[in-house]
C-alpha cells in the first residue's frame, strides 16, 4: 500500500513538476478507477482534447494504480494540496470518497463524478455516459440501420436479453418497446432470455432462427448474449439474412463485425466521456452553467435532473470503419 | 416384455419420444432430420460431462468441480491458441485433456488421500479454479477474432454429415459402455459405490476407484473444456456457470443412484438427452423463461423419487450390522 502510495504521489508530482504553470490557467484533475486501464486512457484523450479546444486548461490525469477507494482518496488529496480549479472522478466506491470530496468543495475546488458515481453530498453533479431512454431508442435504430444497410425494406425482429429478472436489461426492453411504433418496417415477434449464458443464449438464437424465418435482426443488449447470437448466425449460415446488433465491447465484437453478422452495435465512447467531463469541469470553474443545465463543448448541453445527474449522449456507434481503432482500446 | 417396460431406460426413451412427437406437432420443422442432429450436437458436451460425473456419483462421490475445470481448461486453451495461433491445435486439445486430468487428479487424491468428502473438496476447487481463470486472464475475453480457423472450425466440420463434436460423443460412449461392462477398473468402481465394504474384503481399493473416477471425470472435462470454448467461440471467467448442475441433473434423471453403485451409460446418455430436448424444445415452443426453470426443476425431482422407489425395492439384508467400512 505505502509503495503504491509512494507511486500515485509521485504520478501527481510529476504531473505538477512537468507543466509551466501560468497564473490564471485552470487546473483540472482527471481521477480514474486505476491507471493503465484502455477505457480511462481513452477517457484522458477526450480530456486532453478538450484542454486544446478551451486553451489555457490543463488536464491531470490521475489515478491509483488498482481500483481501489483508498487509492483515490491519496490522489484526490493531492490534487486538493496542488490547488486544482476541478476534480472529475470515476469511482471505485459511492460513498468512500464522499468526505475527502467534500473536503476538496470547502476548498472551493468543482467536483463532478463521472462514469461511476458518487452520493450528490459529494459532487455537483454526475454524468451518466448515457440514459435508459437513449440506449432504447439506439437498439431499435441499430435494427434499423441493419435492415436499410441490407436494403432489406422490413421485417421481424426478435429481442435476446440476459435474465429474466434483470432490472437494466428490462428497463432498456420497455424503452424499446416505447420507440418500436416509430419504426414500421419493424415488427418485434419475440423477447428470449439467454441468461447471461453462452449455451443458452446460442441454444434460443437457434430456436428464433427455427421459429422466425423472416427474422431480419437480433438486438441483444447484453455483451455474452450478443456475442452468442452473432456465433450462432453465423454457425447457421445466416450472415447477411440475419443481423445482430445491440450493446456490446469493440474488443469482443470486431471478429463478427468483420464476419458481417453484425452490421453496427453500440457503446458508450470513452472519448467522448472524458472529454464531455472535462468540459463541464472547465464550465462550472467558469460559472457558465446554471442549476439545470451545463455546456459540454461539440457534444451539446447535459440536463441535469433532481438528482443533479446528467446523461451525455445516446450510446456511440461502432461499425466497420471504427470498430478496429476502439477494439485496441476496450 | 414387461422387464421392457417397467424398465427405466425404456420409460425414459418412451418419454423422450413422447416429448419430441408433442414439440414436433406444434413446431413441425422440429422433427426434421437436420434439426435432431443439431439438437444432439448441443446436447454432445452435456453427454460427455454427464458420463464421467456417472462414474463419480457411482463411486457414491460428486464433482462439483466440472464446470470450473471445463473453463479453465477451456480459457488457458483459448489463451495459447490466441498468443500462438501456430501451435498446432491437436496438441492443444490433448494439452486440454492432460490439464484436466490434472486437475481431476486433484480431486481424486484429497477424497483419496485426506478422505475429505468429495462434495466438501470439489466445492472447494470449484472455487480455487474459477479463481485462477480470473487470474489468469484478469478478466479480460478471449474472442472469436483471436482464435484460429482451425481452433473454431474443428468441431464443427462434417463427417458422413455429422459435426465432429457430434462423433465425439458417441465415441466417448461406446468407449464408456465398454469400460463399464466389461473392463476390470470399471466392474471394481461400480463394486466400490456398491458396496465399500464387500469391495475391500473382496481386494478393492476404494479410494483407488474414486481417484480413477475423478481423473476420468477430469479428463473429459478438459476435452469438453476445447470443446465449449470453440463451439461459443469465446472465453471468459463465468464459461459454462452452473452447468455442473446440469450434468448432475442428467446423471439423477438418467437413473445414476445418488448413493452411488447403480446406474448404466445408457441411462446416463438418455438422462443427458431428456435435459437437451428440454433445452432445445422450451425456446421453439415459447414456453415462458420462468416455466422453463420450474419444469426441469420438476422433472429431476419426479426421477429421484423413481429411482428412491426402485431402490427401496432391491437388496435383503442378511446380517443385520456389517463390517465397519474400511475407508469411508
Amino acid at each position: 500500500m505505502t509503495f503504491k502510495k509512494v507511486l500515485a504521489t509521485t504520478a501527481v508530482a510529476l504531473a505538477m513538476m512537468s507543466s509551466t504553470v501560468s497564473a490564471d490557467e485552470i487546473k483540472i484533475g482527471l481521477v480514474v478507477k486505476a491507471l493503465g486501464i484502455g477505457f480511462f486512457e481513452a477517457a484522458n484523450e477526450g480530456a486532453q482534447e478538450a484542454a486544446k479546444e478551451l486553451g489555457n486548461v490543463k488536464v491531470i490525469y490521475t489515478g491509483p494504480t488498482s481500483t481501489t477507494a483508498e487509492g483515490q482518496i491519496e490522489v484526490i488529496s493531492a490534487l486538493i494540496a496542488q490547488k486544482v480549479d476541478a476534480i472529475a472522478v470515476s469511482a471505485n466506491d459511492t460513498d468512500a470518497l464522499v468526505p475527502i470530496l467534500k473536503k476538496a468543495q470547502q476548498r472551493g475546488i468543482k467536483v463532478i463524478s463521472w462514469d461511476s458515481g458518487v452520493s450528490a453530498a459529494g459532487r455537483k453533479m454526475h454524468l451518466n455516459p448515457s440514459s435508459n431512454q437513449l440506449i432504447g431508442e439506439m437498439n431499435i435504430k441499430l435494427a434499423a440501420d441493419a435492415l436499410k444497410a441490407a436494403s432489406i425494406a422490413s421485417g421481424d425482429v426478435a429481442i435476446l436479453s440476459a435474465t429474466p429478472t434483470s432490472t437494466n436489461q428490462n428497463i432498456w426492453i420497455d424503452e424499446m418497446k416505447k420507440v418500436l411504433p416509430n419504426y414500421s418496417n419493424l415488427n418485434l415477434v419475440a423477447t428470449v432470455y439467454g441468461d447471461d449464458l453462452a449455451d443458452k443464449s446460442y441454444r434460443e438464437t437457434l430456436a428464433l432462427l427455427k421459429t422466425y424465418p423472416n427474422l431480419k435482426a437480433i438486438i441483444a443488449p447484453t455483451t455474452v448474449g450478443i456475442l452468442a447470437a452473432a456465433q450462432a448466425v453465423k454457425d447457421q449460415g445466416q450472415i447477411g439474412k440475419v443481423f445482430v446488433t445491440g450493446l456490446g465491447l469493440p474488443s469482443e465484437l470486431a471478429g463478427h463485425v468483420d464476419s458481417g453478422a453484425v452490421h453496427s452495435f453500440a457503446i458508450w465512447n470513452p472519448i467522448d466521456l472524458g472529454y464531455a467531463a472535462t468540459m463541464i469541469s472547465y464550465n462550472l470553474v467558469k460559472g457558465n452553467s446554471s442549476d439545470s443545465e451545463i455546456g459540454m463543448g461539440r457534444l451539446g448541453a447535459a440536463t441535469l435532473d433532481d438528482n443533479g445527474e446528467a446523461a451525455m449522449s445516446e450510446p456511440f456507434i461502432y461499425n466497420a470503419s471504427n470498430v478496429h481503432k476502439f477494439a485496441d482500446i476496450f | 416384455m414387461k422387464k421392457l417396460f417397467t424398465s427405466r431406460e425404456a420409460l425414459l426413451c418412451m418419454l423422450i419420444l413422447a416429448m419430441l412427437l408433442s414439440v414436433g406437432s406444434v413446431a413441425k420443422d422440429f422433427l426434421s432430420l437436420s434439426n435432431l442432429l443439431s439438437a444432439y450436437n448441443d446436447t454432445s458436451i452435456l453427454i460427455i460431462l454427464a458420463l464421467g460425473q456417472m462414474l463419480v456419483i457411482i463411486t457414491r462421490c460428486i464433482d462439483l468441480s466440472v464446470a470450473a475445470n471445463l473453463a479453465l481448461t477451456g480459457m488457458i486453451v483459448a489463451m495459447i491458441n490466441s498468443s500462438f495461433p501456430d501451435f498446432p491445435v491437436s496438441l492443444l486439445v490433448l494439452f486440454g485433456m492432460l490439464l484436466g486430468l490434472s486437475m481431476g487428479m486433484i480431486n481424486g487424491l484429497l477424497v483419496w488421500k485426506l478422505q475429505i468428502p468429495a462434495i466438501v473438496v470439489t466445492l472447494g476447487t470449484m472455487s480455487i479454479y474459477r479463481g485462477i481463470i480470473f487470474l489468469l486472464s484478469e478478466g479480460a475475453w478471449v474472442n472469436a477474432h483471436e482464435m484460429s480457423q482451425t481452433f473454431m472450425h474443428i468441431p464443427r466440420s462434417l463427417h458422413l454429415g455429422v459435426a465432429l463434436l457430434s462423433w465425439l460423443s458417441i465415441i466417448v460412449v461406446v468407449i464408456f459402455y465398454y469400460f463399464c461392462r466389461s473392463s476390470r477398473t470399471g466392474r471394481e468402481i461400480y463394486a466400490a459405490g456398491n458396496s465399500p465394504t464387500a469391495a475391500f474384503y473382496t481386494g478393492i481399493d476404494v479410494g483407488r476407484s474414486q481417484f480413477i473416477a475423478f481423473s476420468i471425470s477430469g479428463l473429459l472435462a478438459g476435452l469438453c473444456g476445447y470443446l465449449w470454448v470453440s463451439r461459443y467461440a469465446v472465453a471468459y471467467v463465468d464459461v459454462a456457470a452452473g452447468f455442473e448442475l446440469q450434468v448432475i441433473s442428467a446423471c439423477v434423471i438418467g437413473g445414476i443412484s445418488i448413493m452411488g453403485g447403480r446406474g448404466t451409460v445408457v441411462g446416463c446418455v438418455l438422462g443427458a438427452l431428456f435435459i437437451g430436448v428440454i433445452n432445445n424444445a422450451l425456446p421453439v415452443i415459447g414456453v415462458s423463461p420462468f416455466w422453463q426453470m420450474a419444469i426441469s426443476g420438476s422433472v429431476i425431482v419426479l426421477a429421484v423419487i423413481a429411482s428412491s422407489k426402485a431402490e427401496k425395492k432391491s437388496g435383503r439384508i442378511i446380517l443385520k450390522s456389517a463390517a465397519i467400512v474400511p475407508s469411508r
